[in-house]
């Protein structure tokens, strides 16, 4: 039997998912080795494990570098994979939402300029309301923008709130809930459909509803 | 691993496949007007078309897709075999860059009955056997999942929508989204459970059988059952996979399409179906079906691992006469290796024997 390759997103998120395939018969135990490897292979369970960018989680996917991963929503909406959506996590849990510092008030007359990392998903956003809007593309730290005057609103994922509440911004509008998602490339799910489908089945067991 | 096999001759041997069966090359000119691609937009897989002005001012296009110019000029009551390889160009959905691609393709316009089908499905898994002993054809049937959606009683555009989900086998959004849109759960259960669906043929058919409630269900089962049996006959059988997730837009296609993996290329390598929808949209009163081959992502995974660049490197002095520097070269080409002739040793090239000529011979 071929290797499962399994791309897991870096961090907190990534430890919580693994700690998920841990439970269900799929562990790897060098990955709590504490060394610079970045591969990870069990040969009894024939699974291999590599932490990526969270964003690149998808890309690895699509590709087939990795049969299967775990990946946020957001992420899929935003740059829409060719790839199956097997599961939903249920954990990584947040909101995708239009926030603003609390004096700002809608001016419909006037382009509204965003901050944001997630261009598509704002540019569908406001299209489908009909609205205007100017888009600053941002790495990171997008809450600084509205500060500084630079642009009117953020789009970004909200998780508790506390990072808007310490810049004084507010949620002014939720777009769409966000959460983990198990996602599988399409050719792999023909030729490793055994190993695929009783990971899916397995998880869908321990997934907290 | 391993029997992935796309070199030289195999698009070669996928012609030859084709032309055996009588199917005849249809040779294309590159552009087609603009017009049409406007019209038929959903059918095509891209959006970014490349477009320009001709010399009287009428606006043309490159074209980004082969069948809809096949069906355009397809003649009713005259039933047509015929096969093509053209390139087409692309805008690429990562890069926004535009790509020529090579695209080989078989189509059949005319009446289709239970034999034609089953001919246009097998030379599509023959195509795969053809890069590679491991192959995987899928088999939908766009009829059974209209005709499922049908009994939801939902609009157009949200049936497109759950038709999104299930190719994305998104079983959770599948449900949130039939809730939603007020779906009685029981045939809401019975759509995420057409997503669910993956697998050999045999196995899967009774479920798709026991999901079939309405005469449309049952009969667009039927077709896939007896296709199956032809397919099995004809030695292809356990390639052959149920899968509700492959899906196209309604409007153009409706009976049984199918999607062709083979194993180490990471995305389908053939696509096709049934689409007599778009020719009666095009006006014309007759059947299609037909499937096209991706050579560009064949060519992409495709391991050229030669070990030497070429067999001999015959390398001259200056002052040795050409012909016999020819002479010795077809020396070795009749021998039927491969030789480069330079009058220096290149760096970087490898090459199985080095063989030097001088003034005074070898």
């Amino acid at each position: 039997m071929d290797y499962l390759n399994i791309a897991l997103p870096k961090g907190r998120l990534g430890e919580k998912v693994y700690d998920m395939f841990e439970r269900i018969g799929y562990g790897c135990p060098a990955i709590r080795e504490k060394n610079r490897s970045l591969i990870f292979e069990n040969h009894e369970n024939k699974v291999r494990y590599f932490w990526s960018k969270p964003s690149d989680v998808a890309i690895y996917v699509e590709r087939g570098a990795a049969d299967i991963g775990v990946v946020g929503k957001d992420i899929l909406l935003e740059y829409e994979p060719d790839i199956y959506e097997l599961l939903d996590m249920n954990i990584g849990k947040c909101r995708m939402c239009v926030a603003a510092p609390d004096i700002f008030r809608d001016n419909p007359e006037k382009t509204l300029r965003v901050a944001t990392k997630f261009v598509n998903i704002a540019r569908a956003h406001y299209a489908k309301k009909g609205r205007d809007i100017e888009i600053c593309k941002l790495n990171g730290s997008i809450e600084i923008a509205p500060i500084l005057g630079m642009t009117d609103v953020i789009v970004d994922i909200v998780e508790t709130g506390t990072t808007l509440k310490e810049n004084n911004l507010e949620v002014i509008e939720s777009i769409i809930p966000i959460s983990a998602r198990l996602v599988a490339n399409k050719a792999s799910t023909k030729f490793k459909n055994e190993q695929i489908a009783d990971i899916r089945k397995r998880l869908q067991e321990v997934i907290e509803k | 691993m391993g029997t992935y096999n796309y070199n030289d001759t195999t698009l070669y041997n996928l012609r030859m496949l084709y032309e055996q069966m009588g199917y005849k090359r249809f040779k294309m000119s590159k552009f087609e007007e603009y017009d049409l691609y406007l019209e038929y937009k959903k059918f095509l897989s891209t959006e970014n078309i490349i477009t320009f002005t001709d010399l009287h001012g009428k606006l043309f296009a490159l074209k980004p897709d082969i069948t809809l110019s096949i069906a355009k000029n397809a003649k009713p009551g005259e039933a047509q075999k015929l096969y093509y390889k053209e390139n087409v160009y692309r805008a690429s959905r990562e890069t926004k860059e535009y790509k020529e691609i090579t695209q080989l393709g078989l189509e059949y316009i005319g009446d289709i009955d239970a034999y034609t089908l089953g001919e246009v499905v097998l030379l599509a898994a023959r195509s795969l056997k053809a890069v590679s002993s491991n192959y995987v054809l899928d088999i939908s049937h766009m009829g059974f999942v209209s005709a499922l959606l049908d009994t939801a009683d939902l609009s157009d555009s949200r049936k497109e929508k759950l038709i999104g989900f299930l190719g994305k086998k998104d079983t959770h959004e599948l449900l949130s989204s039939c809730e939603h849109y007020g779906v009685e759960p029981e045939t809401a259960q019975r759509i995420a459970m057409l997503s669910e669906i993956y697998g050999d043929f045999e196995s899967t058919y009774p479920q798709i059988r026991e999901l079939a409630v309405t005469p449309a269900m049952v009969d667009a089962a039927e077709e896939l059952k007896a296709l199956y049996d032809f397919l099995k006959a004809s030695g292809e059988g356990e390639h052959i996979n149920l899968d509700f997730s492959i899906v196209n837009d309604m409007s153009y296609y409706n009976g049984v399409i199918y999607r062709g993996y083979v194993e180490s290329v990471p995305c389908s390598v053939l696509s096709g179906g049934r689409y007599d929808n778009l020719l009666k949209k095009l006006g014309k009163d007759c059947q299609a079906i037909g499937f096209a081959v991706y050579v560009d992502i064949l060519e992409l995974y495709a391991k050229y691992e030669k070990e030497y660049d070429v067999d001999v490197l015959l390398c001259y002095d200056k002052g040795v006469s050409p012909v016999k520097i020819s002479e010795k070269a077809t020396e070795f080409t009749a021998q039927g290796k491969s030789v480069k002739v330079l009058n220096t040793v290149p760096e970087g090239l490898k090459y199985k024997q080095l063989v030097t000529i001088t003034e005074e011979g070898e």
